[in-house]
């Protein structure tokens, strides 16, 4: 394959994956819908989750994106230093998403800020959203991609606490974000929490961590814990699905963390909706590919 | 038995349901957002539809212009309705609307507009916009379509459209804001809790 010929089938596998996202969860979503589904007793509760479950039929069925909120495109990549179309994926992600807008079709979510006009095509200045991390002795790529939908996008916050407040102060924060305004973010909620330094590298991380499998744990015990905890104590609270009040608040709760500076303890939120379509996919150097988030896929 | 009303409804069909009943939809909904609300209340300009005893829907959707001019509903699902509350207690009083349907709740001065003049708020499950496509037979009509796709005001013929969700009723009663306060009591306690195994700074 000459380079040309490379980059047009990259291009096309990557358009049909982020279509393909925006039809069909992940394989640990729809597991976790099943299953706090199964475990529900609240009547409106099954009621609503007796829609999502006929909802994601249709979508399926009829090949259409399931919510009509397809969100701004948003790609996580972690490329191999040795990734033979390093150079060429930024080009490569923007053609796909276009292309994903055509065959979707995608709503247009993109508007360009101060000249506040919809592009039209779900591309614009910086968008889609491209997040990097280079890998330094791999020649293949994993790309995440994310529809940021409006409702589950709403309630990310972030904020720096004195390291007085704590990992209390933490808790917090969290409890107050989904509690306030995570209602409208369709819950049950897949939620992100990031510990860090500052604003951004803490939003940065939070984001990360609603990309991760759902059962997946934090390596450090404490932080796990605290998942633990906290997934165990918003669920008390019982917000349901839309808000209705059930048994379950959320789905999970994910934490990433970095090491910090002593003074300071930054933390952010950042909420998945109940349809938190996210997608991995893995590249390797001859360019073959494997789905590692959806079971079964063919592109 | 599913609970369905149909269009025009009527004060009786509503003053009986209370917040956590479960309706459907026969007859017609139009969809009905943010600039909408604002050329009538704000701008005092006159609606294209008549919603006396109608429906209205607090939703963006995608629709597809059919190779013979029709229109064709691909995927609608709900907006958040609290970002209308500023204008819908004034909306209902204009329009006549009975029937409010969205996402998530609304606040006290819809509550009161509903009591006041005999209309209900409803929550359609958000997200399942293909579910809520399949149950709209047929674009009968779209006004206001400077608005673009979004803001336009698609005339839906719908058929047992729904789960609707009673969550403001005739009496005024406010299914969200219970739930608030609920979870809001629930906090505190839970917080603590956690808060005494987390004390990893020592
Ligand atoms: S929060 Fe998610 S499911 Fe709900 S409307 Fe937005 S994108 Fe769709």
């Amino acid at each position: 394959m000459d380079k040309e010929q490379a980059v047009q089938s990259l291009t096309d596998v990557m358009a049909k994956f982020t279509a393909y996202i925006g039809k069909r969860l992940p394989t640990d979503i729809k597991g976790k819908l099943a299953e706090l589904q199964a475990a529900e007793t609240n009547s409106l509760a099954k009621e609503v989750y007796a829609s999502m479950s006929s909802n994601q039929e249709a979508a399926d069925r009829l090949d259409r994106p399931s919510c009509q909120d397809t969100g701004v495109i948003q790609y996580f990549i972690s490329a191999g230093a040795k990734f033979p179309l390093l150079g060429e994926l930024e080009d490569i992600l923007r053609e796909a998403t276009l292309e994903a807008t055509r065959k979707g079709p995608l709503r247009h979510n993109a508007v360009e800020t101060f000249d506040e006009k919809n592009t039209g095509t779900n591309t614009g200045s910086r968008v889609p959203w491209l997040d990097w991390e280079i890998i330094p002795d791999s020649d293949s790529a994993i790309i995440d991609v994310y529809m940021a939908g409006g409702g589950c996008t709403l309630p990310g916050s972030a904020k720096v606490l004195m390291p007085g407040q704590g990992y209390e102060g933490v808790t917090e924060f969290v409890f107050d974000v989904i509690t306030s305004r995570g209602v409208n973010a369709c819950p049950p909620l897949l939620v992100g929490v990031g510990v860090s330094t500052s604003v951004e590298t803490a939003a940065r991380l939070s984001k990360r961590a609603i990309l991760r499998p759902i059962d997946s744990k934090h390596p450090n015990a404490n932080a796990a814990k605290m998942e633990e905890l906290l997934e165990e104590g918003l669920n008390e609270i019982g917000i349901g699905p839309q808000g209705l009040s059930g048994k379950a608040s959320v789905m999970g709760v994910n934490i990433e963390s970095s090491a910090r500076h002593p003074s300071t303890i930054g933390v952010a939120v950042s909420t998945g909706c109940w349809a938190h379509r996210r997608g991995k996919i893995r590249i390797n150097a001859d360019l073959s590919y494997d789905v590692l988030s959806h079971e079964g896929v063919a592109l | 038995m599913k609970k369905i009303l149909t269009t025009p409804i009527k004060d009786e069909d509503l003053e009986s349901l209370n917040v956590g009943d479960v309706v459907y939809l026969t007859g017609r909904l139009v969809t009905c957002r943010d600039v909408a609300h604002r050329r009538l209340i704000e701008l005092n300009r006159e609606l294209p539809v008549n919603l006396e005893g109608g429906a209205i829907f607090h939703a963006g959707p995608i629709v597809r212009k059919k190779d013979d001019g029709q229109f064709e509903m691909v995927s609608i699902g709900p907006t958040t309705s609290m970002r209308m509350e500023k204008f819908e207690k004034q909306f209902i009083e204009r329009t006549g609307v009975k029937l409010i349907v969205g996402k998530g709740g609304m606040g006290p001065e819809t509550a009161e507009g509903c009591q006041t003049h005999k209309a209900v708020h409803a929550v359609f499950p958000g997200g399942c916009a293909v579910l809520a496509a399949t149950q709209v037979e047929e674009i009968e009509g779209a006004e206001w379509q400077d608005l673009g796709m979004p803001e336009t005001l698609w005339v839906n013929r719908v058929r047992e459209f729904g789960p609707l969700i009673i969550s403001i009723d005739t009496k005024g009663n406010n299914l969200f804001e219970q739930n608030k306060a609920r979870f809001n009591a629930k906090k505190g306690p839970v917080i603590e809790r956690i808060n005494s195994q987390v004390k990893f700074i020592k």
